[in-house]
């Protein structure tokens, strides 16, 4: 195999992140363990999973938010990052308008934000206070900030949260015309994976560990996905319902189904994983 | 000119009213005023260890604020206790531990009062220019610090995701509330100085629609009320560091009154397109 000139440690440079084994603990349990995953230039990589499964945490691993506590995360040199996190709570003391938002981390002409308002459908919002808008207007405008940065990377944190249906199904037609149009790549977090489905490259499953993945099509022609979305299709949480064969126990290690306990899951313990605790949130800590 | 005490003291006290203003913004935003009074606090543990050392008050102060707010941020990273009790654990054990180590020292005359409430009407001409020369730094710092400082407080995941260092931010803006403290301790007292801090901010949000106009405001509103209180000071023959922070107070009330300029600036910013 010939050598590149400039030897690189991502294997190809079109990879702007990527996370190897990469595991989070807080206080000696695991958020989250075992995340490979990658995110390349115009794909986009969509999270799901139930409440609590490391979604965010893997997420905000993979643009350095967090420290890995055990495995690796790789960003490619000079990333710029476009972020849109799950909650941003604004104070009433600080009087910020949306105009004055946009250039929260980065400075910005001012035909560049209202350009980028206008992408977002909130350029009659440019004068209001950040802090007076309703949750949709206001998901708009992080979301107009965050790729008025021209960035390599968007990273969206749940970004319908607060909006109508059809307003989400705008923001989504929104978030895949930036990649058409940048080639960023993005790795979201998404609830509505029905929606999102069609503008996915890549899908991540995440409970506690990564459960399947693969690209939508393939997942779709599974007799498994089958399984999950054809009796329940129009309930999004019916995607998490695979069957169970190991639980997690509290102190990170596992017990299968014949009753021996393992330091990890099973490569192939993933597609069986049942996350019933996407619908009963009183059991989310078991499986967690 | 500066020869009369009281233009001296009108000279000092717009000179930190300046730099107390913007810094108090931050304070205010991101709601760190018990812990601006902690470090305030600490000071006077930093006046009595400078006694001990026979070092200069003013770096004593710095230093010992500094480490108060260090010792804060690493107590924080345990999780033993909540932040709130842990700010007054410090605040009130420096206070303490300040208060009998001076009392120890029998061998200096210490103006405790002096300490704890200030003496604006006794600064010298070195003290204006420790003011205008510390100040000027800690302006320049803050302008310089602005984007990140300021985006680390809408929300630090933000300001650490696009590479802004949120942690830097607040280390070095600590470190700027420190020196603070360490210049106004002589104007206005350690129990007075957080009330300059956060008063005049508070009355500045009303009339500002943007991070930087509640900055500038806040830097008025504060020379406003030095002067103002200066003035009354001077009248009615009352101590002039609490005649200050009475009137940022009125200042502050009245920024809350009912007026209906205001409704209409706040609606025209609102229909704007």
């Amino acid at each position: 195999m010939l050598e590149k000139s400039k030897p690189r440690a991502q294997p190809s440079s079109d990879t702007l992140v990527e996370m190897h084994n990469a595991g989070v603990n807080r206080g000696g349990r695991w958020l989250v363990r075992g995340v490979d995953l990658a995110v390349r230039r115009g794909e986009i990589v969509t999270l799901i999973g139930p409440n609590g499964s490391g979604k965010s945490t893997t997420a905000r691993t993979a643009i350095g938010i967090i420290e890995p506590s055990e495995g690796h995360v790789h960003r490619a040199e000079g990333l710029t990052i476009g972020y849109v996190p799950q909650k941003v709570a604004l104070d009433w003391t600080l009087p910020l308008s949306v105009e004055r938002l946009m250039t929260l981390t980065a400075p910005a002409s001012r035909s560049e934000i209202t350009t980028a308002l206008e992408a977002a459908g909130v350029a009659h919002l440019a004068g209001r206070q950040a802090a007076a808008l309703s949750g949709g207007e206001f998901q708009r405008a992080l979301l107009a900030r965050a790729m008025l940065r021209k960035p390599d990377l968007l990273v969206l944190d749940e970004p319908v949260q607060g909006v109508d249906f059809t307003g989400e199904v705008a923001l989504y037609e929104l978030i895949r015309d930036i990649r058409d149009r940048t080639g960023c790549g993005i790795l979201m977090i998404s609830h509505d994976l029905h929606i999102v489905m069609a503008d996915t490259d890549t899908v991540i499953c995440l409970n506690g560990h990564v459960c399947c993945r693969g690209e939508p099509q393939s997942v779709m022609d599974s007799p498994e996905y089958r399984k999950l979305f054809g009796t329940r299709a129009a309930e999004s949480l019916a995607l998490y319902r695979h069957h169970h064969d190991h639980t997690h126990l509290a102190d990170g290690r596992v017990r299968h189904a014949d009753g021996t306990i393992t330091a990890h899951c099973h490569k192939d313990d993933g597609h069986h994983h049942d996350h019933e605790a996407a619908e009963t949130p009183a059991n989310g800590g078991r499986d967690a | 000119m500066l020869d009369d005490f009281f233009i001296r003291a009108l000279v000092a006290g717009v000179g930190l009213a300046l730099v107390t203003g913007p810094l108090g913004c931050f304070v205010v935003w991101r709601r760190m005023a018990y812990f601006g009074d902690t470090m305030a606090h600490s000071a006077l543990l930093g006046v009595a260890l400078s006694l001990v050392m026979e070092i200069n008050l003013m770096v004593g102060v710095f230093l010992v604020a500094a480490l108060a707010s260090l010792a804060l941020i690493l107590l924080e990273r345990r999780r033993a206790l909540s932040t709130d009790a842990l700010l007054g654990i410090l605040s009130h054990s420096t206070l303490a531990l300040g208060l009998v180590m001076v009392a120890f020292m029998t061998w200096v005359r210490v103006d405790l009062m002096g300490f704890l409430f200030g003496d604006i009407l006794a600064v010298s001409k070195t003290d204006i220019a420790i003011i205008y020369g510390g100040g000027a730094i800690v302006l320049a710092l803050l302008v310089w610090l602005w984007r990140p400082l300021l985006a680390a407080t809408v929300n630090p995941d933000i300001a650490q995701a696009e590479g802004l260092r949120p942690e830097r931010s607040r280390l070095i803006f600590m470190l700027l509330m420190a020196a603070v403290i360490a210049i106004a301790m002589k104007l206005v007292g350690i129990l007075l100085i957080t009330a300059l801090l956060i008063i005049p901010a508070a009355a500045a949000r009303r009339f500002a629609g943007g991070p930087e106009i509640m900055a500038a405001l806040a830097a008025l509103i504060g020379a406003i009320s030095v002067a103002g209180g200066l003035t009354a000071s001077l009248q009615f023959d009352t101590p002039s560091g609490p005649s200050i922070v009475v009137a940022a107070l009125v200042l502050f009330v009245l920024s809350l009154a009912p007026s209906p300029v205001l409704k209409t600036e706040t609606s025209s910013a609102e229909t704007k397109p």
